[in-house]
């Protein structure tokens, strides 16, 4: 198996924009392409992750291919995924010695609808979508169904809801931060019950984006290259009655995969839109947050471009590594009602 | 088999907003005030009209701030009769809907040609536009009710293999 790394990322990320999604991409990408010295020429393979639904337009995803340049001809691949997705076909695309590099993007545009009822869309179309659901409905169910087992608390939410804001600080992609206490987030009235507005993702219009190279060439590009050591995805049942919502079985399988749990993990970017996500998915991860500093970058909580967030977590655990203040790190994504598609990455420096 | 469920309706909406962009803003702004806009790649110097996504696929760049006024005469690169009748369809076939190459741009836009027998449309033809009343503008192309040929002589096709 090849050496593949991480070795330049870069984000956008507004709470809207009036440009064209195509517009959005390009300075996004002429700096992740800054950051690794390369060009348009160089780039063996382009990925891309979005989905058309969130503009309403069937095939929108091949306008992207417009902010490329590509002429001469390119070789690019979209899924209809989150760019971590993407990224998981440029890793294997580079795996098979195809090329050598690739720029993985993912990019979403939250404001031009009503999100929760667009992400309501992937639900099975006879039995659970004319129910009426929408996102925060079924989060909702997930968090009431983890309450009652016993596996997670509201104040629990809370932390992780005043440690997102609190890490937001930071990072300048962020698009609510603060600090703020447990108890003055706990005083706010559930408004789906059993969630408050703090357990909500803030959503954003932007872009993510990161290279991948392999071997020398990674080492020639960046001094300290973010190598995936293993990389696996899983998925659960679609159906929300098919499965126990308190738990994550794909993610524990994802995580196994990836043997998280041979060695420490210096920081976890963890994909959980919803603050009960990330308490369950530490858990199904395997992750000690004794040890682990659980996004720090403040995740999707703070920040979530849809179909960029899961792959800005690997972006941003990734960076760490790069600039030295990690040496193993984990990244997660996930897609799907409640937390079925989960993608686990775990990266090294050398 | 009497009593199983052959259809289920199951109805869903969703409410979009669009954002053309400031570059396609641009174009759909000069619309409304009688004006074809176009934008120009900063690299290869191609006009775009329209401005399409706000960038030069071929460059992959963003396109200049800049307008870059096109037409209103242009030359019929290629071009299609219509000779078949459908519902909702606006004129009597046969007529013809055309690619013009406006003067200045690099990229033909689709129109109707009237003011000619659909049977004497040729590549190369000089034509122009011909706008509604002006009462009646909107942020659209269909301001512009159809190009009519110019008389002017026709174009060679090597002045615009590279735009067809």
């Amino acid at each position: 198996m090849r050496d593949i790394a991480v070795v330049a990322t870069a984000h956008s990320a507004v709470t809207s924009t009036t440009e064209t999604p195509v517009e959005s991409l390009v300075p996004v990408l002429n700096e992740v392409l800054a950051n690794a010295g390369l060009q348009r020429s160089d780039v063996g393979f382009w990925c891309h992750g979005s989905c058309d639904y969130m503009i309403g337009q069937p095939f929108s995803f091949v306008q992207a291919v417009d902010a490329l340049g590509a002429w001469p001809p390119i070789v690019e691949s979209h899924v209809e995924m989150d760019g971590a997705w993407a990224m998981y076909e440029a890793w294997m695309k580079i795996a098979t010695g195809e090329c050598d590099t690739a720029v993985v993007f993912g990019n979403g545009k939250s404001s031009s609808a009503d999100m929760f009822a667009v992400m309501a869309l992937q639900l099975d179309p006879y039995t659970d979508a004319p129910l009426g659901l929408d996102q925060v409905s079924m989060a909702g169910l997930q968090a009431r169904a983890a309450l009652d087992a016993g596996v997670i608390s509201e104040r629990g939410m809370a932390e992780v809801a005043a440690r997102s804001r609190r890490n937001a600080m930071t990072n300048p992609h962020a698009l609510v931060s603060g600090e703020v206490s447990v108890d003055e987030l706990l005083a706010a009235p559930r408004l789906h019950d059993p969630l408050r507005m703090h357990d909500l993702p803030t959503p954003g219009d932007g872009v993510s984006a990161l290279v991948l190279a392999a071997g020398d060439v990674a080492r020639s590009i960046s001094d300290r290259p973010a190598w995936i050591r293993a990389i696996d995805h899983r998925i659960d049942a679609q159906r929300l009655g098919g499965r126990n919502l308190a738990t994550v079985a794909s993610a524990t399988e994802a995580a196994r995969r990836c043997g998280v749990g041979d060695g420490r993990i210096d920081v976890a970017e963890i994909h959980a839109p919803f603050t009960h996500e990330e308490l369950l998915l530490t858990a199904a991860l395997g992750i000690d947050p004794s040890v682990t500093e659980i996004n720090p970058s403040g995740g999707a909580l703070v920040s979530n471009v849809l179909m960029a967030a899961g792959l800005a977590r690997v972006a941003h655990a990734a960076e760490r590594v790069m600039h030295g203040t990690a040496d193993r790190v984990l990244a997660h994504a996930t897609q799907g009602p409640c937390l079925q598609q989960n993608l686990v990455c775990v990266m090294e420096g050398e | 088999m009497s009593d199983d469920v052959l259809r289920v309706r199951t109805p869903i909406g969703v409410d979009y907003g669009w954002t053309a962009g400031p570059r396609s803003t641009a174009y759909l702004q000069g619309l409304i005030d009688g004006k074809l806009l176009g934008k120009r790649c900063p690299t290869c110097t191609k006009v775009y009209f329209p401005p399409r996504n706000g960038t030069c696929p071929m460059c992959g760049v963003l396109l200049g701030d800049d307008d870059v006024e096109v037409g209103p005469a242009g030359t019929v690169t290629t071009f299609c009769v219509v000779n078949v009748p459908f519902l909702g369809q606006k004129i009597v076939p046969p007529y013809v809907a055309a690619t013009i190459l406006l003067d200045g741009a690099d990229i033909g836009v689709q129109h109707l040609i009237l003011g000619i027998d659909a049977d004497k449309v040729r590549m190369g033809m000089r034509v122009e536009a011909v706008w509604k009343d002006s009462s009646q503008w909107g942020p659209t192309l269909e301001n512009i009710d159809h190009f009519q040929p110019t008389g002017e002589p026709d174009v060679e096709f090597t002045d615009y293999a590279g735009q067809l």
